[in-house]
């Protein structure tokens, strides 16, 4: 029997009751349609967070004063431990090491910063002229910190956008002097307008030398070392490379801790992944209940079609060629079903899309295949036994009235 | 050209055991006319099922055109009745979404054959009936002379040898019922075996070989 023959034969049957057909069809594409869609939602979540994560600078490995003895303990707050400061020094030795980009140190610390009778608390940020880049913040107005030995407490800061806004309304902020804590620093320019990444706002936030941060905060240490490696492949080296430097430095002990985007990334990776499998998972059951109902119906059509199987099989049908007409009308269903589930699952993720703008919602091309593929497993899958039942049956016994 | 030894077939319906057929032995050439006459439950179906491979002996050998086809195996047996052997029946079983022409086809779909050459087939076949108005006609727009007369062509469709009808007349009235037999006469003309289960007096006297059953047993076999 030719494939053509088959297909028509089958597609005959599944015509002749429209309304069977597009309901076995309609659980299909529910199942493979939510399938879709939930992986789209996973992997937009995901998206979302990789993406804040690149927001915040790439290639990034941060050093942390303190030894995180066991995960989880935030470090450099560990009792009973003395940790020596990271320091300005530090910072510029790292900064010779190969494979670095660009080295920040940086001091954080709350300030009240005023202008005239204008004043707020604001986020205080002491660092260098390579955080920009970095951080990949972005200049609003004039210039950023300038370059130059880090040493150096210039009187100079840059805004955040809020912080702009609200001491200079629309005035040109450039040239004026505001008052942070005892000193006035120059505006020398603004962050634009960024907003929340990562839960740190930088248009609240106000930059300056890390030196003069130093001086008002009355520290000799750093918060952090922000290090920009050359590349991907540098990051392992660098963050060796650092650890040994500081430890040398540190007369021999081990008291900072190195952590990397990457590192950070890939576990939210490996999450996010393993949430975007367990929801596809559960829809995918869905797919499964399909399966039962095209088993059933099926089995209900072998009974009610046992004369003509008698006579197909009277005219020289085989249990095989029998066999394959049912596997085939089933495999129809589950494709048919499986097209309009991906259709529905594309087409819902398109409304989250406009729902959720900030979310990346793409239906993963594997996710779409795997439904697709399950959807049709399940479908031949649940019919083997119909259409085994069908090709078994006694031809003789099929074509007389009993 | 059939050549059945000591054929028997048991059913098992509950713990009883019927015997629908006793040790019968036939012999048939090639071209002859049988009628297969007898009360209602005395084997003849039976018999005309194990000649037509649709069920095996319980017992006893077939041998089919000098070829033992007692063990065949399940799609051996389909192909021997795909190519050799054309099934009427007396409840016509044609296919009711398929129409006339797509019904005679059903064979040629079967064993594989191009849709050109089918079509060219199907519609000699038809000719052949005297349905080639009918043939876009769906079973339930055609009278029961008309679906038997289908029937017909789509087992004459692979040109069998062997043509089996299980009371072809049965569902008709006299003068359709005559028609039809006038069809597979003329068939059994030009040299198809024709094996007729019949409780019809008058077509038992046109069969050239009558053979009577009682109780799963052939009491007569007559030749005229
Ligand atoms: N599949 C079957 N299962 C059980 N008994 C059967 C079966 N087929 C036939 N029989 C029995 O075998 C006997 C012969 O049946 P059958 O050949 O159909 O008779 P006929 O065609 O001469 O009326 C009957 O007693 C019938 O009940
Ligand atoms: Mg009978």
């Amino acid at each position: 029997m030719r494939l053509a023959d088959t297909f028509a034969l089958a597609w005959g049957t599944l015509a002749q009751q429209p309304r069977r057909t597009a309901l076995i069809g309609l659980a299909m594409s529910i199942g493979v349609g939510a399938v879709v869609v939930l992986t789209a939602l996973g992997e937009g979540a995901r998206g979302y967070v990789l993406e804040q994560f690149a927001s915040i600078g790439t290639n990034l490995i941060i050093v942390i004063p303190g030894r995180a003895e066991t995960t989880g303990a935030a470090p450099g707050v560990l009792s009973g431990e003395t940790t020596r400061d990271l320091t300005l020094e530090d910072a510029d030795a790292v900064a010779r090491i190969a494979w670095v980009a660009a080295v920040a140190p940086l001091n954080v610390g709350a300030a009240q910063i005023t202008r005239g009778s204008l004043g707020r608390e604001a986020v205080l940020l002491g660092s260098t002229a390579p955080l920009l880049s970095i951080r990949h913040m972005h200049l609003g107005l004039g210039h950023f910190l300038p370059p130059g030995p880090s040493d150096q407490a210039t009187p100079v800061c840059v805004l955040g956008d809020k912080i702009r806004a609200e001491l200079f309304g629309n005035a040109n902020p450039l040239g004026g002097w505001v008052r942070i804590g005892d000193r006035r620093f120059r505006v020398i320019g603004t962050l634009a307008a960024q907003g929340q990444q990562m839960g740190f706002n930088t248009d609240e936030a106000v930059v300056i030398p890390v030196a003069a941060a130093q001086q008002l905060f009355n520290t000799p240490s750093l918060f952090r070392i922000l290090i920009e490696a050359r590349g991907r492949a540098a990051v392992p080296r660098v963050k060796a490379e650092t650890l040994a430097l500081l430890k040398l430095r540190h007369e021999g002990e081990e008291d900072v801790t190195v952590i990397t985007q990457d590192a950070v990334l890939a576990t939210f990776d490996r999450i996010l992944t393993a949430l975007t499998l367990a929801v596809g998972g559960i829809a995918a059951i869905s797919l499964g209940v399909a399966g039962v109902l095209i088993m059933n119906v099926m089995l209900v059509s072998v009974a009610q079609r046992r004369a003509e199987i008698g006579l197909l099989k009277a005219l020289g049908a085989s249990a095989h060629n029998v066999r394959a007409l049912f596997l085939v009308e089933a495999g129809l269903i589950a494709t048919l079903g499986a097209a309009g589930g991906v259709a529905l699952g594309l087409a819902a993720s398109f409304v989250l899309g406009r729902v959720y703008p900030q979310l990346p919602i793409v239906p993963p091309l594997w996710a779409v295949a795997a439904a697709v593929a399950t959807a049709i497993l399940a479908g031949l899958l649940f019919a083997w036994l119909p259409a085994r039942r069908a090709a078994r049956l006694d031809a003789a016994l099929s074509l007389t009235r009993r | 050209m059939i050549q059945l030894d000591q054929a028997s077939r048991t059913f098992q319906v509950g713990d009883q055991q019927v015997l629908a057929l006793r040790e019968v032995s036939l012999s048939i050439a090639a071209g002859e006319y049988i009628a297969i006459m007898g009360p209602s439950g005395s084997g003849k179906s039976t018999l005309l099922n194990l000649l037509g491979l649709l069920d095996r002996p319980s017992g006893g050998r077939y041998s089919l055109d000098g070829r033992d086809v007692t063990g065949l195996n399940e799609a051996e047996s389909a192909r021997v009745r795909r190519d050799k052997i054309g099934f009427v029946f007396q409840f016509f079983h044609l296919v009711p979404r398929l129409d006339a022409a797509a019904n005679v086809a059903l064979p040629l779909v079967l064993a594989g054959i191009a849709p050109a050459e089918r079509k060219q087939r199907v519609a000699q076949l038809l000719a052949d009936v005297g349905l080639s108005e009918r043939a876009d006609h769906l079973p339930s727009q055609l009278s029961g002379g008309q679906l038997q007369r289908v029937a017909i062509a789509r087992a004459m469709s692979m040109h069998p040898a062997l043509l089996l009808a299980d009371e072809p007349t049965g569902n008709l009235d006299r003068a359709t019922g005559r028609e039809v037999m006038g069809v597979l006469e003329g068939l059994n003309q030009r040299g198809a075996t024709l094996i007729v289960i019949t409780h019809d007096q008058e077509i038992g006297a046109r069969a050239r070989r009558r053979i009577g059953m009682e109780d799963g047993r052939v009491i007569s076999d007559t030749a005229t």
